[in-house]
């Protein structure tokens, strides 16, 4: 069923399998929750302000030839 | 509209995304169109496992483009999108589903959406994968005297495009300071995927130019990676950087990379600044001006299939405040945003400019970007 799937996706898709098999060998986290203070600042978030990041990203979409990848999930913008 | 939807964020144990509601006011002015309209973004969790999200969008658009100053008159017309997704999370893993429904009198496109999202390594890392799947409806709209002006829109329906996608991402805790995100996206289209405004030039017996319809491949395949980096600097600020690679069956080779900067000034105030640069070469059956009629079997002059860069520079500004009233929210901010972009064609001439072929300019034109939004959490 996996050949069926894109090539670049196949990649991603196993590299993320990995990781997850990974998982069942006991990895401790090396930066420890009483540690994340700086990241959990909302200033560190990726989606900040998530509708003005979609709008930017529906800005360029209709104007650029390359799409995708922009770290969400979801789906894009059927529009002309 | 996809990003409404993103997955918890990095650096946080695997959570439901905030309760929150946004109003965004958006205005583009560049390149002879105009598009402004709202945005509203209302997300509620039923409980702690269960969130639904809703979001009406609309783009009204007024146009006098270099295309349609090229082969056609001034236009207006108006885009409405809504969307609602439902997330559950179970354990550490997280379901999103929704459905995208978008209607322009030319367009309509349909887009349902499933991924899912598993926090691992005591929250360092979370995997993602998603799938969407659109059915379009592609139209082309002619008015009586062939001005828009008249009145009398016909709208042709002229085919259909349908659309997969296919999405993974990691996101990773480095350091204390660092979170990093690595994305793979493909997206397969088929069916009619060519603008049936946009025309191919060429040169006829006489010399003269002459248009003709486009022809573009009935197929589309795109792959695009991306990396993305968020440091957290000493003097409470974040420094971000990105890059994505896009390539597809159609030719087109791009790159772009950006740089942002946050910095908040005192407890409500957050100012930031960013810049992006992108570049894409041209598709394979691209081309400004074809020495004789069908030239080749697949021909286009779609200006987002030429050779080109941009560039866009931006600043933003947020204010946080705590209301007394009403009592069920938390808080707000009001937020600023403006971006400078500018666009330059390498190999797309500006024919709307003198006559023939001779002293005709590249295209290139800037465009103003605001946005206005207040955002309450509940």
């Amino acid at each position: 069923m996996f050949a069926n799937l894109p090539r670049t996706f196949r990649l991603g898709l196993a590299a993320s399998v990995a990781a997850m098999l990974l998982s069942a060998c006991s990895i401790q986290p090396w930066v420890k929750p009483y540690e994340r203070e700086h990241l959990a600042d909302p200033i560190m978030s990726f989606d900040r302000n998530p509708v003005s990041d979609v709008y930017l990203d529906h800005v360029f979409e209709v104007r650029e030839g390359a799409r995708g990848a922009t770290g969400s999930v979801g789906g894009g913008c059927g529009c002309n | 509209m996809a990003a409404l939807f993103a997955l918890a964020a990095v650096g946080r144990a695997a959570v439901l995304p905030d309760d929150r509601a946004d109003l965004l006011w958006h205005d583009w002015q560049g390149g002879g169109v105009t598009v402004d309209g709202p945005s509203i973004l209302v997300r509620k969790s039923v409980n702690d496992s269960l969130s639904f999200a809703a979001n009406y969008y609309v783009d009204m658009i007024s146009s006098a483009s270099v295309d349609v100053l090229s082969t056609a008159s001034p236009y207006k017309e108006k885009r409405t999108q809504g969307s609602i997704s439902a997330d559950y999370l179970h354990g550490s893993t997280t379901y999103s589903l929704g459905f995208i429904q978008s209607h322009e009198p030319d367009y309509r496109a349909n887009t349902g959406f499933f991924s899912v999202s598993q926090s691992m390594f005591g929250d360092l890392t979370t995997i993602s994968f998603g799938y969407t799947r659109g059915w379009d409806k592609v139209g082309e709209d002619s008015y009586l005297n062939g001005r828009y002006a008249d009145g009398g829109r016909i709208t042709t329906w002229v085919g259909d495009a349908d659309h997969r996608n296919w999405q993974a991402s990691i996101s990773q805790i480095l350091t204390r300071n660092l979170l990093m995100s690595l994305n793979v996206e493909t997206d397969e289209s088929d069916g009619y995927l060519q603008s049936p405004y946009r025309t191919a030039r060429y040169i006829d017996p006489e010399g003269l130019v002459q248009t003709e319809a486009q022809v573009t491949p009935n197929t589309r395949t795109g792959n695009a990676a991306s990396l993305q980096l968020k440091y957290y600097l000493p003097w409470h600020a974040a420094l971000d950087g990105n890059y994505r690679l896009y390539h597809d069956t159609w030719g087109i080779l791009a790159h772009t990379i950006g740089a942002g900067y946050t910095q908040p000034i005192s407890t409500s105030w957050t100012l930031n600044g960013t810049a992006r640069y992108y570049k894409q070469g041209a598709a394979t059956f691209y081309g400004d001006l074809f020495p004789f009629e069908d030239s080749q079997n697949f021909m286009s002059r779609d200006r987002e299939l030429a050779q080109y860069h941009d560039l866009t520079l931006g600043l933003g500004a947020s204010w946080q405040f705590h209301p007394s009233w009403p009592r069920w929210i938390e808080k707000g901010t009001l937020n600023f945003s403006y971006n400078r972009m500018h666009i330059a064609y390498n190999d797309f001439h500006n024919y709307t400019v003198g006559g023939g072929t001779e002293g005709v300019p590249l295209y290139a034109y800037d465009a103003n970007v605001t946005q206005f939004f207040i955002s309450l959490w509940y």
